[in-house]
């Protein structure tokens, strides 16, 4: 394994010399304390090295409590790591969400008070983009999203899974270079999320952008990514990458491959051990 | 109109013709009740003669200065004590007994200090309003889902436009609630401090007239202040549904 990420390494720091580097996203030793060490505090993530290249779609599998969200938070800036380092595209990340991040959480984050119109392009608004260019690409973010006849409407006469959309195409039409979600579908029926899973296919596809994709649904991760990483009980630790080899144009059809039943099992395999240890029922070994 | 609304106005209306009738035949002395139809054309003189005008404006006067104070002081204390958790748990107790207390045997002291005139009156009107005002901002920031507040952070929002573009929206139909308590409990508190403390205003005229016998005036009066305040609070109630119904089911 350490072997494997160090190799990993050496290949990115050769391809750093490129013009276009292939890392995008860095964690180096990485780990998130709540409270005082030693005195009650929370060890709850770390150390984590980890790795985002350019434009690929990383999922994030692990026990429930073991840090997943943690884990995003400081990639994002929402959190400043206890130790070690954040950078995107080269440079630091300090206690702000750099420009170019977006993030779409779990829970409903539409504003209740504005319009679904008005939610996307909320964040144009801020950021004092033209309004004609507000226009067109709320425009398209709308129909992208699928929700063209409902923009006039306010989120409370949505379901679930059309505010979650809500929430995408608000940091889609920011043109974010790295995406990064917190279980955006975790509260969807299983219909739902595999529809959903299909459109954030399309939408990375479409933006180019990395997408980094926190889950406790290991089909989900197994279905979506390119790579996936897999975490360890508290303190969460990436304790292996899996390459899943799918192909860039893809959808929800490739659950019916061997491929993915395999990736599945092993993801499996591997949660197991730390899922019993997070749920307190660890024996030894398996 | 829906079928319970019909009901209400029934109901309304039928208690009133009921008093209308057992006025009418007698049941009811003159001199406890004039009929309601009497009392109408009794408000109705009063007005026309401009005989109440005067009273009646310091009365809405004293309640428009007691409802802004109670809503400023209300909501800047609700955000000042929402902003410090510690100050907040020792002040709980005294928020969640406040209305306990009858404010109005501190009226001696509230003249000592004030004098007579409109001042104590205010101030007490302000007492009854502004801590429902506080409560409800505390309510209100309390609910501001901590989902949205990261929303504002991921978009480089500082504090101010955090506050002014998310955090007030979202508070507001808790504002909306504690403003609505804030002027009904102002309208109590001036015209109750009215009654003992003053020598003008809508109480005070009732008092006046209730201790001279005056029946005509006094129960003109008394229906000037309901139906003064079932309007101001049937135009909040349609204010606050129009807002309202795009935003909860």
């Amino acid at each position: 394994m350490k072997a494997n990420v160090a190799a990993k390494r050496d290949l990115h720091e050769e391809a750093g010399a490129n013009p276009a580097p292939a890392v995008h996203a860095e964690l180096k030793g990485v780990s998130r304390i709540y409270g005082v060490p030693g005195q009650g505090g929370v060890h709850a993530l770390g150390p984590v090295d980890l790795t985002l290249r350019k434009g690929e779609f990383f999922s994030v599998v692990g026990p429930s409590g073991c840090g997943k969200s943690t884990l995003l938070d400081v990639l994002s800036g929402l959190s400043v790591p206890t130790e070690g380092s954040v950078s995107f595209e080269g440079k630091p990340v300090a206690g702000k969400v750099p420009d170019g991040v977006g993030v779409v959480f779990q829970e409903d984050a539409t504003f209740p008070w504005l319009t679904v119109w008005d939610n996307i392009a909320f964040g144009l608004r801020r950021a004092g983009v033209d309004p004609a260019e507000i226009e067109r690409r709320v425009t398209y973010a709308v129909g992208f999203v699928g929700l063209k006849d409902f923009a006039k409407a306010y989120p409370v006469q949505l379901s679930g899974g059309m505010r979650q959309r809500v929430c995408i195409a608000r940091t889609l039409v920011m043109r974010p270079r790295l995406i990064l979600l917190d279980e955006p579908f975790g509260a969807l029926d299983a219909q739902t999320r595999l529809i959903m899973g299909d459109e954030l296919l399309k939408l990375w596809r479409e933006t180019g952008a990395t997408v980094m994709l926190i889950t406790h649904a290991l089909d989900e991760a197994a279905m979506l990514s390119d790579r996936i990483g897999v975490m360890s009980s508290r303190p969460g630790r990436i304790i292996e990458e899996i390459e899943t080899g799918w192909p860039r144009e893809r959808d929800s059809r490739i659950a019916s491959e061997d491929a993915f039943g395999q990736i599945t099992a092993r993801l499996w395999r591997l949660l197991r051990e730390e899922s019993l240890k997070a749920a307190g029922l660890a024996g030894g070994g398996s | 109109m829906s079928w319970a609304g019909w009901l209400r106005l029934i109901v309304v209306s039928g208690a009133v013709l009921l008093l209308e009738v057992l006025c009418r035949a007698g049941v009811i002395a003159k001199t406890v009740l004039p009929a309601p139809s009497v009392m109408a054309g009794d408000l109705y003189r009063l007005l026309a003669s401009g005989a109440a005008s005067a009273d009646i404006g310091e009365t809405l006067g004293n309640v428009a200065m007691a409802v802004i104070a109670s809503i400023l002081l209300g909501f800047i204390g609700g955000v000042a004590i929402h902003a410090m958790p510690r100050v907040r748990r020792a002040l709980d107790p005294f928020l969640a007994t406040y209305y306990a207390v009858p404010f109005f045997v501190f009226y001696p002291v509230l003249i000592v200090i004030f004098g007579l005139g409109a001042a104590p009156i205010v101030v007490i009107g302000t007492l009854f309003g502004v801590v429902a005002m506080l409560i409800n901002t505390l309510n209100g920031l309390d609910r501001i889902p901590r989902v949205l507040l990261k929303t504002a952070r991921v978009h480089g929002m500082d504090p101010v436009r955090t506050a002014l573009m998310v955090k007030l929206p979202s508070a507001a139909p808790f504002l909306f609630t504690g403003a609505k308590l804030a002027i009904a409990y102002c309208f109590i508190g001036v015209i109750a401090a009215e009654f003992i403390m003053s020598s003008s205003g809508i109480g005070y005229s009732i008092a006046y007239a209730f201790n001279n016998f005056d029946n005509a005036r006094m129960y003109a009066l008394m229906l000037f202040i309901i139906v003064l305040v079932t309007v101001l609070n049937a135009v909040l109630f349609t204010w606050e549904r129009r807002i309202m119904q795009r935003r909860r089911r």
